[in-house]
């Protein structure tokens, strides 16, 4: 396996982006990735596209080629990766993969996601879908948020976490999306504003949960030779991958305090990257709803079990805390393009590691240059992490 | 940039219901009719499966029997879901929960008869068959002193 570094990175605004249909959307990524790197669109060898919603909440069935084509990537190796919302997250692994392999010198992961092209209720029934269609679908009604509130009830219960200590959460992540210009949601909120939100899958409410969101990241990556030969000033390098799943019915899962698949990709990218979870600088966690974040916390060792509320009520996930979480504002506030997400959490720890963060009053403090990427894919069904290394 | 009314292009409308096999899990389906709920148990290995299933995963052997499930459930968790999907919005918001039978499966499905302020994490209720307001068979969770049928 042959050393894979980061090179270019690039980030839309999220946002409600009617303004842009999802190739046009994609180029807002692709062209600063490509600026950022010093290549053009034909030194890419190889392009792994991350996209959950083709077909269903936009228009185009075969984004990767509409995208490539739009982009001036035709002929490079090309594929779409899905792994619902670590569809961003497969895709830099397919591109990290090819690199690694010796198949490709450089390569590319983009992630996109349009979400803002259909209604909310439809786009309700598209991800409510998205777990085991036939048997807890069909017959049962279940939503995205509701897959979590499970998972926060269970939490509250065994744990006796509160509403108000869940609120906690958003109210960090929008602290920080409102430094953070490509954020979707940049308003800051209080406890207050959270309980008060409108209930949308019980005890999740609306400021519980992520937007629906739409936007675009892309991440190059390339073979360490041609780090040399580029001379690239900051390479941030792809020091361990970490992956596993969980079951597709919920009703299969042995618990609902922990995702197993979070636990186990991260034990996995530890173990590849030879350091433990005291030693990274900051993290960015899948905070699809705010249970996600509490849960991310202890499932990737940041503190023990049961201790997530007592870790976030101390300010431990701050800067200026033991390990500064989601401070580009989160899947929370930052916003959510399901496929774009992983992408993103990229493009964040590149920026941080480079100390190159968009605002310095949220730049994290570096000591070991080492940060992490934890991306979910629906209720863990899928999990990928990422660790990087400056 | 965040406005709704940038000009756009609508596409055109497709529907699309698909026709999804039930061949191998048919006793399933009919079994409720009978107010029965049947999980399928390898016959090699003894692994039980629920929701049914017509293969094992644990020993890929094929050759499955029918068992039925006891009733009681021990409720893991429960949400209420108030923001419903388009082909739910005729529904007034409903329960969820996952509970688990005393065989070890867990089953996930409505649960319904109790105020919400009842439904407690570890509380006891009954799984039963009925048919959906939408004219299919399938099942739900009860209090336990709901009558039989
Ligand atoms: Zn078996």
């Amino acid at each position: 396996m042959r050393k894979v570094a980061i090179i270019g990175v690039g980030n839309s605004k999220f946002g409600i982006r009617n303004d842009v249909n999802v190739s046009e959307l994609a180029f807002e990524a692709v062209k600063p990735a490509l600026e950022d790197a010093g290549l053009t669109s034909k030194d890419v060898g190889f392009v792994a596209l991350g996209s959950a919603g083709a077909g269903a909440w936009y228009e185009e069935l075969l984004p990767a080629v509409v995208t490539s084509e739009y982009c001036g990537l035709t002929g490079a190796g090309l594929m779409r990766c899905e792994a619902a919302c670590a569809s961003g997250s497969a895709a830099f692994f397919a591109a990290y993969s090819a690199v690694a392999c010796g198949q490709a010198d450089i390569a590319m992961a983009l992630g996109v996601e349009k979400m803002r092209e259909i209604d909310t209720q439809t786009a309700m029934e598209w991800i409510g879908r998205a777990g085991y269609y036939l048997w807890e679908f069909h017959n049962f009604g279940l939503t995205f948020p509701a897959y979590y509130a499970l998972y926060a009830n269970a939490y509250m219960a065994r744990y006796g976490a509160t509403e108000e200590d869940l609120a906690l959460v958003g109210v960090k992540n929008h602290k920080y999306a409102a430094m953070n210009p490509v954020a979707h949601l940049q308003n800051r909120i209080t406890v207050e504003d959270v309980l008060s939100s409108m209930v949308i899958a019980s005890p999740l409410k609306l400021y519980d949960c992520s937007p629906m969101t739409d936007g675009s990241a892309c991440i190059i990556v390339a073979s360490e030779e041609k780090v040399r030969e580029l001379k690239i000033d900051a390479p941030v390098w792809v020091a361990a991958v970490g992956y596993s799943s969980g079951t597709a019915n919920l009703s299969k899962r042995a618990g609902f305090l922990s995702l197993d698949a979070s636990v186990s990709a991260s034990q996995q990218a530890y173990k590849a990257a030879k350091l433990q979870p005291k030693q990274l600088d900051f993290a960015e966690v899948h905070d699809c709803f705010t249970i996600a974040e509490i849960l991310a916390y202890e499932d990737l060792g940041f503190c023990g079990r049961g201790e997530g509320v007592k870790f976030l009520r101390e300010g431990q996930t701050e800067i200026g805390g033991k390990i500064p979480v989601n401070v580009d504002g989160g899947l929370k506030a930052k916003g959510h393009p399901i496929g774009a997400t992983g992408c993103s959490m990229l493009y964040e720890l590149t920026k941080q590691l480079r100390e190159e963060a968009v605002e310095k009053s949220r730049q994290v403090p570096l000591k070991n240059y080492v940060g992490l990427a934890h991306n979910i894919g629906g209720t863990g069904h899928y999990c990928y992490v990422t660790i990087l290394r400056r | 940039m965040s406005s709704a009314s940038m000009p756009t292009i609508k596409s055109k409308p497709v529907t699309i219901s698909q026709d999804i096999p039930v061949s191998k899990t048919l006793r399933f389906w009919e079994g409720l009719k009978e107010d029965k709920i049947l999980a399928t148990k390898c016959c090699q290995c003894g692994s039980l499966y629920f929701p049914p299933a017509a293969d094992c995963a644990n020993c890929l052997c094929t050759s499955m029997e029918w068992v039925e499930l006891s009733s009681e459930a021990e409720i893991e968790t429960f949400t209420h879901i108030v923001v419903r999907p388009t082909s739910f919005s005729q529904h007034k918001p409903y329960t969820v929960a996952i509970g688990k039978l005393r065989e070890g499966v867990k089953v996930l499905a409505w649960l319904t008869g109790f105020k919400f302020s009842q439904v407690k994490v570890g509380m006891k209720a009954k799984l039963v068959a009925k048919v959906s307001s939408d004219e299919e068979w399938s099942y739900e969770f009860v209090p336990l002193d709901k009558s039989e049928g």
